[in-house]
């Protein structure tokens, strides 16, 4: 029957093969790593935190406290930074359609690390007299202004024809605001460490503490996202045309971008930068699962989480002791990723 | 079936005038065919029906004026089907037409039952059932303009405004295409708006014709009264000869300035 047919194009096998690589992701991020219990310990371990549930594991207490207390957050905390940035990415590419875009390329990622720079550098960050912490606000806030002015100029200068511009919009944006961060830091040394540590993140130092931060965040601006999954494919045939079928553009851009550079600042606020993430993981559900957001959108928040827990665990083993920071493990599948992603552009607009 | 009225519609880019004043009521079930030379304001009159630009004076349809409507329930009433439509390469047929059934769906709502069923219809009716899953890349023109034309039918607007509908294609697929328009405004009562660039083809499949130049409506009527060789060469400056069939069909056929050696 036809209008099955019709539906049935929206479904797709790939989610709960999705659902199946975050858990294998979420096990071996687990498992892997120094002082805690033997791996095939791991699964029992986890399972004694579900209530109603004690099995004698073999661990000692102090194995499964750093499993629970060291390793648990950091896994959590990176499927969270990576659906997030992962989902970002995804939708930015919708709202401005452009496949080339990201967090980082637009410039939210530097805005939002000007914005916690100005807010240390002018409070020196004495958010414990606040109600809630400042710091991701203002690095909303500098997400949010940098990628306006991204915008703007790209579309000043014809993003609609080409995609480059945007991105060439994106860069400027973030040398202009790094040059500005410099500059304070220069200023203000005696905040360097703390804004530096901001920037690089803590992942690997990751607690509950953190996932309890950012969550509320990565939730509201992921819902928001999702619900938009259907109006992105509207925005596909272009603003006209999208007008045309009764869609309001703008209203939907704006709350799209809002939302994504909400999420965005959030968990920039406790990883740091971690490039890539937000063209690679899109790209890859493309190829797998096709390029409607209603697919692209469900299946990059899983695959998001998957790919970065599975990034985070070379960085635990690659330098041991010491940390490889995940932005490099993540720079190093990406970059070759993106290039990869540009040439076969070329190939189809030829 | 419904009416569409332009009462002294007027659209600027700037200080360019597009178009200057124009007045027209299509009657319900009518097929006006706008035609005129490049930048007359053919696609400008047909955009601002649409809601795509600015315009000063009104637009009723059923004698209602469209301004004040929503956009969605505008969507509702009036389909667009442009020059030259995006259509992104890896999306399916079956997710195009679908776009079509945008203006009955909830901002953040889904398509119902009843919308995919629409959809399944309106693929049967323009035998694209073959095509449902391919993607819009793979497409040949003609195929690609009778999925514009089933994103348009999808979207069930009793007013249907066609720019350039058959640029693109060659003789026997802009038959094709102007046919089904034709058909489906029988069936459905459609009443159609067109810009066309061939006149004989404007005159064969609309009952009217408004001819446009540099933003004023010049003539208005039936094909033999405004496609006459002395008017297409006041306003295009062309030198043509005008045939008229024994079937009240009117022929125009353009003739070289430079005669035959």
């Amino acid at each position: 029957m036809l209008a099955d047919q019709v539906r049935d194009s929206e479904r797709s096998w790939w989610m709960p093969v999705a659902c199946i690589m975050l858990a294998v992701a979420f096990l071996f991020g687990a498992m892997v790593g120094p002082a805690g219990p033997a791996w095939w310990r791991v699964p029992a371990e986890l399972l004694n935190h579900l209530p109603f549930i004690h099995i004698k594991t073999g661990a000692t207490q102090l194995q499964s406290t750093v499993l629970w207390q060291i390793r648990m957050p950091r896994v959590v905390l990176a499927g969270i930074v990576g659906s997030m940035l992962s989902i970002a990415g995804a939708s930015y590419q919708g709202v401005f359609r452009n496949p080339l875009v990201d967090p980082y390329l637009l410039g939210v990622a530097a805005g939002a690390g000007l914005g916690a720079t100005v807010i240390i550098v002018a409070g020196r960050a004495s958010s414990s007299s606040w109600p809630i912490d400042p710091l991701p606000i203002a690095a909303f806030v500098g997400g949010l202004i940098a990628v306006m002015i991204t915008y703007s100029v790209g579309a000043a200068f014809g993003a609609a024809k080409s995609s480059a511009t945007l991105v060439l919009a994106g860069v400027a944006v973030t040398s202009l605001a790094t040059a500005i961060q410099t500059f304070m830091l220069q200023k203000n040394t005696d905040v360097v460490r703390q804004v530096y540590s901001w920037i690089l993140g803590r992942l690997s130092t990751a607690t509950w503490h953190d996932v309890r931060l950012v969550l509320p965040y990565v939730v509201v601006s992921t819902g928001v996202l999702l619900w938009h999954r259907r109006l992105l494919d509207v925005l596909r045939v272009g603003d006209d045309e999208a007008q045309s079928l009764g869609a309001r553009v703008d209203r939907i851009r704006l709350t799209v971008v809002i939302a994504a550079t909400l999420g965005t600042a959030a968990v920039v606020s406790v990883s740091g930068l971690i490039g890539f993430v937000g063209i690679v993981v899109p790209h890859l559900v493309r190829l797998l699962a096709g390029s409607s957001y209603r697919r692209i959108l469900p299946l990059t928040v899983i695959l998001g989480a998957a790919f970065l827990i599975v990034a985070d665990i070379p960085g635990r083993i690659l330098s041991d002791p010491a940390e490889t920071p995940i932005g490099v493990v993540t720079a190093f599948l990406g970059a070759p990723f993106f290039i990869i992603v540009l040439r076969s552009r070329q190939g189809a607009s030829r | 079936m419904t009416s569409l009225a332009f009462v002294d519609v007027s659209v600027k880019y700037g200080s360019s005038v597009a178009v200057q004043g124009f007045t027209d009521t299509v009657r319900p079930g009518e097929w006006l065919c706008l035609i005129g030379p490049n930048g007359a304001g053919k696609s400008s009159l047909l955009r601002s029906a649409a809601g795509l630009v600015k315009h000063e004076g009104g637009i009723l349809v059923d004698g209602s004026p469209l301004n004040l409507r929503s956009a969605r329930r505008r969507a509702a009433l009036v389909a667009h089907v442009p020059q030259s439509p995006a259509m992104p390469d890896d999306m399916t047929a079956a997710e195009y037409v679908l776009l079509g059934r945008n203006p009955y769906v909830g901002y953040f709502g889904n398509e119902s039952k009843h919308d995919r069923m629409m959809v399944a219809r309106v693929i049967e009716r323009l035998d694209l059932e073959d095509f449902a899953d391919r993607r819009l890349g793979t497409l040949s023109g003609g195929e690609r303009q009778r999925l514009v034309i089933a994103r348009a039918l999808a979207q069930e607007a009793p007013v249907m405004l066609l720019d350039e509908p058959t640029s693109a294609l060659d003789i026997g697929h802009q038959q094709q295409a102007l046919e089904l328009v034709d058909s489906l405004r029988r069936e459905h009562g459609f009443t159609v708006v067109s810009a066309m660039h061939d006149l004989t083809l404007a005159g064969l499949y609309s009952d009217r014709l408004a001819l446009l130049h540099q933003g004023h409506c010049v003539a208005t009527g039936p094909a033999d009264q405004v496609l006459k060789a002395e008017t297409l060469s006041e306003f295009y400056g062309v030198s043509v000869s005008v045939h008229h069939e024994p079937d009240g069909t009117v022929v125009v056929v353009p003739r070289r300035t430079v005669p035959l050696a």
